[in-house]
C-alpha cells in the first residue's frame, strides 16, 4: 500500500477516538467563555489534548502569558522524547521541509501507532496519519463547541469528564504494570490535591508544573528505569 | 480579544517548537540517565496531576464526578480502549445525575 494511504488507514481509529475527546473539549471551551471559532483555531494550531485544556483553563482564569509558556512546556515536553524516537526512525526522504511538516503531528497516538510500524517511516506515511486525525480532532471541538450549547445542560456537564476518563485510560494500564510509574501517579496526585487545599491562590498551571516536576524526580532518584533494555524488550514482542 | 489569540498563539507555538526541535535537528540520544529518567516519567505525572483532584469538578457535580470516576479508573484498570473509558465515564456521569436526585 501507498504510504500516505496506509497513514490515513492507520489513522482512522485515533480519527473517531479524537472526535468524541474534541467534542467534549468544544465544549469546555464555550464553557470557558471562549467563542466557537476561536475553539477550532485553539485545535487547528496545537493538536494536543492535555496542553490545549490547561490552555483554555489558563486563558478562563486570566493567566500570565508566561504561565501559560511554562504550562505548555511542562505539559508537552513529553513530545520532545517521542519526537527524538521517531528522528532515529525517520527514513532518508526525511529532508527539512519535511521534518518541519510531519512533526506537527506528534501527539501521543500518533507517536504511539507510528513507533511500532516495522519500517522506516516514510513522509507520506506521516502526513497521511496526522491528516486524519487532524480532521478528527478538528471537527470533534467544531462540533462540541457549535453543538454543545443545544444540548441539554446535564449531557454537556457529562461529557465535560470525557477528557479526563481519556487521561485515566492512559495512565491506569501502565501504573498497574510499572511500580514506579504508579509511585509517580500517587505522588503526582497526592500534591496536587495538597495545592488545591493549602495553597488556593496558586494558579493551576503553576500547581500543575510543581506537582509533575517533583513527582518525576522522585520517581527518577527512586525507580529509576533502564529505557534502551525497556525498547528492546518492547520490540521484541 | 487580543489576549485571547495571544494566548492562542503561546500554546501553538511552544507546543509546535517542542515537536519539531528533536525531530528536526537532533542527531544524537539523551546520554544522562537521571535526565532521561525524569523525562520518562513526567507524562504520567503531568496526567495524573492534572486529572486529580480537577476530575471532582469536571460535571460540576459531585456525584455524578464520582460516578465517571470510578466507572473511568475500572474501565481503564482492565485496559478498555481510551475512547471506551471516556465515553463511559461521561455516561455513568450522566445517568448519575438522572438517579441520583430520586434517592436523595
Amino acid at each position: 500500500m501507498q504510504p500516505f494511504r496506509k497513514g490515513l488507514a492507520q489513522g482512522i481509529s485515533i480519527a473517531l477516538g479524537y472526535l468524541s475527546v474534541s467534542f467534549s473539549f468544544g465544549i469546555l471551551c464555550v464553557q470557558s467563555g471562549l467563542s466557537v471559532w476561536q475553539a477550532v483555531l485553539i485545535s487547528v494550531t496545537n493538536l494536543t489534548s492535555a496542553g490545549q485544556v490547561a490552555g483554555v483553563g489558563l486563558i478562563a482564569a486570566n493567566g500570565a502569558y508566561f504561565e501559560l509558556f511554562l504550562a505548555e512546556l511542562v505539559i508537552n515536553i513529553r513530545y520532545a522524547l517521542m519526537s527524538l524516537a521517531l528522528s532515529q526512525k525517520a527514513d532518508s526522504s526525511f529532508r527539512l521541509p519535511q521534518r518541519l511538516l510531519a512533526s506537527f503531528g506528534i501527539t501521543d497516538e500518533i507517536f504511539a501507532v507510528a513507533s511500532i510500524e516495522p519500517e522506516p517511516l516514510k513522509p507520506a506515511f506521516m502526513y497521511g496519519i496526522t491528516l486524519i486525525s487532524f480532521l478528527g480532532w478538528t471537527a470533534g471541538t467544531w462540533l462540541g463547541a457549535a453543538a454543545g450549547t443545544l444540548l441539554p445542560e446535564k449531557l454537556t456537564n457529562a461529557l465535560g469528564i470525557a477528557l479526563y476518563g481519556m487521561f485515566l485510560a492512559i495512565i491506569v494500564p501502565p501504573a498497574r504494570k510499572s511500580k514506579g510509574i504508579l509511585a509517580v501517579v500517587v505522588i503526582a496526585a497526592a500534591i496536587s490535591i495538597l495545592l488545591k487545599i493549602t495553597m488556593k491562590w496558586m494558579s493551576g498551571g503553576f500547581a500543575l508544573i510543581i506537582a509533575s516536576l517533583i513527582a518525576a524526580v522522585i520517581g527518577a532518584a527512586c525507580f529509576p528505569v533502564d529505557q534502551d533494555a525497556q525498547q528492546t524488550e518492547e520490540v521484541q514482542k | 480579544m487580543t489576549r485571547i489569540l495571544v494566548s492562542i498563539a503561546i500554546m501553538a507555538i511552544t507546543t509546535y517548537i517542542i515537536r519539531m526541535l528533536p525531530f528536526t535537528f537532533f542527531r544524537k540520544k539523551i546520554t544522562n540517565k537521571f535526565v532521561k529518567n525524569i523525562l520518562y516519567y513526567i507524562p504520567y505525572a503531568v496526567l495524573s496531576a492534572m486529572t486529580i483532584p480537577a476530575i471532582f469538578y469536571a460535571t460540576n457535580d459531585l456525584p455524578s464526578s464520582i460516578a465517571g470516576t470510578v466507572v473511568a479508573v475500572v474501565l481503564a484498570f482492565f485496559g478498555c480502549p481510551l475512547i471506551v473509558v471516556a465515553l463511559a465515564a461521561s455516561g455513568a456521569a450522566y445517568l448519575a445525575m438522572l438517579l441520583f436526585p430520586l434517592f436523595f
